[in-house]
């Protein structure tokens, strides 16, 4: 009971963390306070940072509560970006005459997360059999096949017809979706709002699965899968969920950020994007929903002010990601921080204690 | 024959940067059968009738097509072979350390850079930076092994796995900033001439013979390395049962240190072979030619050197027949299919031992 106390609590914290943080946005972009402005720069961070805070949540959704390594978020990500941008400019061909932007994102952002679930289920089917580093380098494959397919798939509009190409770039009407050129002509409907709402839903979504009894299940199967097994735990069904939850998620992040730019390749969404997210969930603390949101933003907006270490960012992403896996999994690595900060040595001792 | 392009080079670009271009050497079978999903439905490849059944049935375009298919299939055990001696790093690592070296493919590169400065800008004969590279190598594969993976030993995979990326990513931006960003062309260091077959009509170059006789002499020296040294049996114990050989009295950290070794110095190798044949050298080149080797040592049985072997010249065919007679965009996704199937159907591989899991 008290435990279920302390989780509400620290949920409440997370949304007024998240919203907070909106407000004071909200008031630089207003330029209400002398001196208190957001350059230009940062301005256009805006979509992205959420973008970014959505895809770091939903992966510790697949990394931190479920316990899989997934290397392929960023096949989810461009699976919904360009779904979402087929939705979009096929509302604006049906219906010409009235402005529907903001349905129409709203439709972007359902269709990305439906299409990325479904690939999120067909590809979770024959990857959740699998485990460990087996499960972690099937789901980079599966992140480079959906690229390489992206790569050869030409849509076009011809009036409200919607013509699929595979490998054939010659199609009747306007061309939406040009193989490795990627989606061309884009129009720009996604704004800051809407990101801070998805990251509200995000949050909603992934906070309320952690604390219902399928989070617990979840988690329970990442502790120990043979003794969740064995006290009636449908393994494959819990796991599934979290896999495809964090998948629809993605989806819909995605299809904001391909709303975000004008054009959007397949490219994109390489394999260094998936990195990029692992970063942030590993840096924010695996498994730490509050962690991930603070590691996105900050780790997005960074480089932009440190615009002099441009060229050694990914160097130091590197060198923190080594560390930071060095001070939290190695045992002298570990007691050495727990000297310095005193009052954690007790809460790791009683982890230990849990453990054994 | 209009359609046929020239494979290699395609397939080069598309190691180099990860991603294929539109319409490079684009093969015909296939190629330009569109998916009729809605409306109009389109017209059906007629060119791969004419091109591959007629020649089948008559005699001359079936003897040039069979001469097409070998040199496709000669190129695709060249590539497969380098992807076989890498595959062996990845196959010793795993089979002994229990771990995925990540960062396995990036020292490939490395090999490859230290090679092209030796050769470029100091002015060694070729063959003297290949040993320079591969004694690079082999001391940046203890390094990784002692800063980044011996503290970890006790670590979850998940960590361990984690760590090996950043070890990639360290590596690869490393390499940019001493190398920079701009793709090297890698001067090849084999200097044997063509050999010309069937008229001339199929040419092996100096850099594929080259290329399958190292991987055959690795894969026997190292078949005896494992079979009659004491440290090659110390090696084959630790992968057993690390317990165990601790208590026999096995160094189990030296044996590690000498695995990441061995397979570092093959990388270096590797990384040589690699870009003499496809000489484009950049930050990015180990990433994708490394996932592929991982994919070539988990086809033919982690930990089995045999396995490593027949693993990999099978992924190389199959790539390169891939591309020349699917489509070049969708060369990598093949492989990486290759990969998903044999992990559902098979996820012991080829030639593995079957582990059962303990509760």
């Amino acid at each position: 009971m008290k435990k279920n106390q302390r989780s509400f609590a620290g949920n409440l914290i997370t949304y007024g963390m998240v919203i907070v943080a909106f407000i004071l946005c909200q008031i630089a972009l207003s330029g209400a306070i002398d001196g208190f402005k957001m350059s230009r720069s940062l301005k256009g961070q805006l979509v992205p940072i959420c973008v970014y805070i959505v895809m770091a949540v939903s992966l510790n959704l697949t990394v931190g509560i479920s316990g899989e390594l997934s290397l392929g978020h960023a096949g989810f990500m461009s699976v919904g970006a360009f779904s979402g941008i087929l939705a979009s400019q096929w509302i604006a061909a049906a219906f010409p005459t009235v402005n529907l932007e903001i349905p129409r994102l709203l439709a972007a952002l359902a269709t990305g997360g439906i299409v990325a679930g479904i690939a999120g289920v067909i590809i979770g089917i024959p990857v959740l059999r699998l485990r460990g580093d087996y499960l972690a380098i099937v789901t980079l494959a599966f992140g480079e096949i959906i690229r390489n397919l992206l790569n050869c798939v030409y849509v076009s509009l011809d009036g409200v017809a919607v013509h699929f190409g595979f490998l054939n770039s010659v199609l009747p009407g306007k061309m939406l979706i040009n193989g490795p050129m990627g989606a061309t002509g884009v129009e720009k409907l996604a704004f800051f709002e809407a990101g801070f709402l998805l990251v509200l839903f995000t949050l909603f979504v992934v906070l309320n699965l952690i604390g219902s009894r399928s989070g617990r299940a979840i988690m329970a199967i990442r502790d120990n899968r043979i003794a969740a097994e064995s006290v009636g735990i449908n393994v494959t069904k819990y796991r599934m969920m979290a896999f495809v939850t964090s998948a629809v998620l993605a989806g819909m992040a995605g299809a904001l950020y391909g709303l975000n730019y004008s054009t959007v390749q397949a490219a994109k969404f390489k394999f260094d994007t998936s990195i990029l997210i692992l970063v942030f969930v590993v840096l924010g603390g695996i498994g730490n929903i509050r962690g991930s949101i603070i590691a996105a933003a900050l780790l997005t907006v960074l480089p932009e002010v440190l615009r002099d270490f441009g060229e050694y960012r990914m160097l130091i992403y590197a060198i923190v990601l080594i560390l930071v896996m060095l001070a939290t999994n190695n045992p002298t690595f570990k007691a050495a921080v727990a000297r310095l900060i005193p009052h954690r040595r007790h809460s790791d001792a009683e982890k230990e204690a849990d453990r054994a | 024959m209009e359609g046929i392009r020239y494979i290699p080079k395609a397939i080069n670009s598309s190691l180099a940067d990860g991603f294929c271009r539109p319409h490079s050497g684009r093969a015909y079978a296939g190629a330009r059968g569109g998916i009729p999903l809605c409306g109009k439905s389109l017209p059906a490849d007629v060119d791969s009738f004419r091109i591959f059944i007629i020649p089948c049935i008559y005699g001359r375009e079936s003897k040039r097509n069979m001469i097409q298919f070998l040199s496709y299939l000669v190129n695709g055990i060249s590539l497969g072979s380098v992807y076989a001696i890498i595959a062996l790093g990845y196959s010793m690592v795993y089979g002994i350390a229990k771990m995925l070296n990540f960062a396995h493919g990036d020292v490939i590169m490395i090999g490859a850079f230290v090679s092209f400065s030796a050769t470029q800008y100091w002015g060694v004969p070729p063959l003297a930076s290949v040993l320079i590279s591969v004694v690079v190598c082999t001391v940046l594969g203890i390094v990784i092994e002692r800063l980044a993976y011996k503290p970890l030993r006790q670590a979850s995979s998940l960590a361990v796995l984690i760590t090996a990326i950043g070890m990639s990513y360290l590596l690869q931006n490393v390499a940019l900033i001493i190398w920079g960003a701009n793709p090297k062309s890698f001067a090849s260091v084999v200097n044997i001439g063509t050999l010309s077959l069937f008229d001339g009509q199929l040419r092996v170059t100096g850099e594929t013979l080259v290329t399958v006789l190292a991987n055959i002499v690795i894969m026997v020296g190292l078949t005896l390395f494992t079979g009659k040294t004491k440290m090659g049996k110390a090696m084959r114990a630790v992968s057993e049962d690390k317990g165990a050989a601790e208590l026999m009295g096995i160094n189990v950290n030296a044996t590690i240190s000498m695995t990441f070794a061995i397979g570092s110095g093959l990388a270096a190798i590797a990384g040589v072979l690699l870009c003499s044949s496809y000489p484009v050298l950049m930050p990015t080149t180990g990433a994708m030619p490394g996932i592929k080797a991982f994919t070539a040592a988990v086809f033919g049985g982690i930990g089995s050197i045999p396995g490593a072997l027949v693993g990999g010249i099978l992924l190389g065919v199959i790539e390169i027949l891939g591309k020349a007679y699917v489509s070049t965009e969708l060369g990598d996704a093949l492989v990486f299919a290759v990969l998903i199937i044999v992990l559902l159907v098979k996820p012991t591989g080829l030639l593995g031992k079957k582990v059962h899991e303990k509760v």
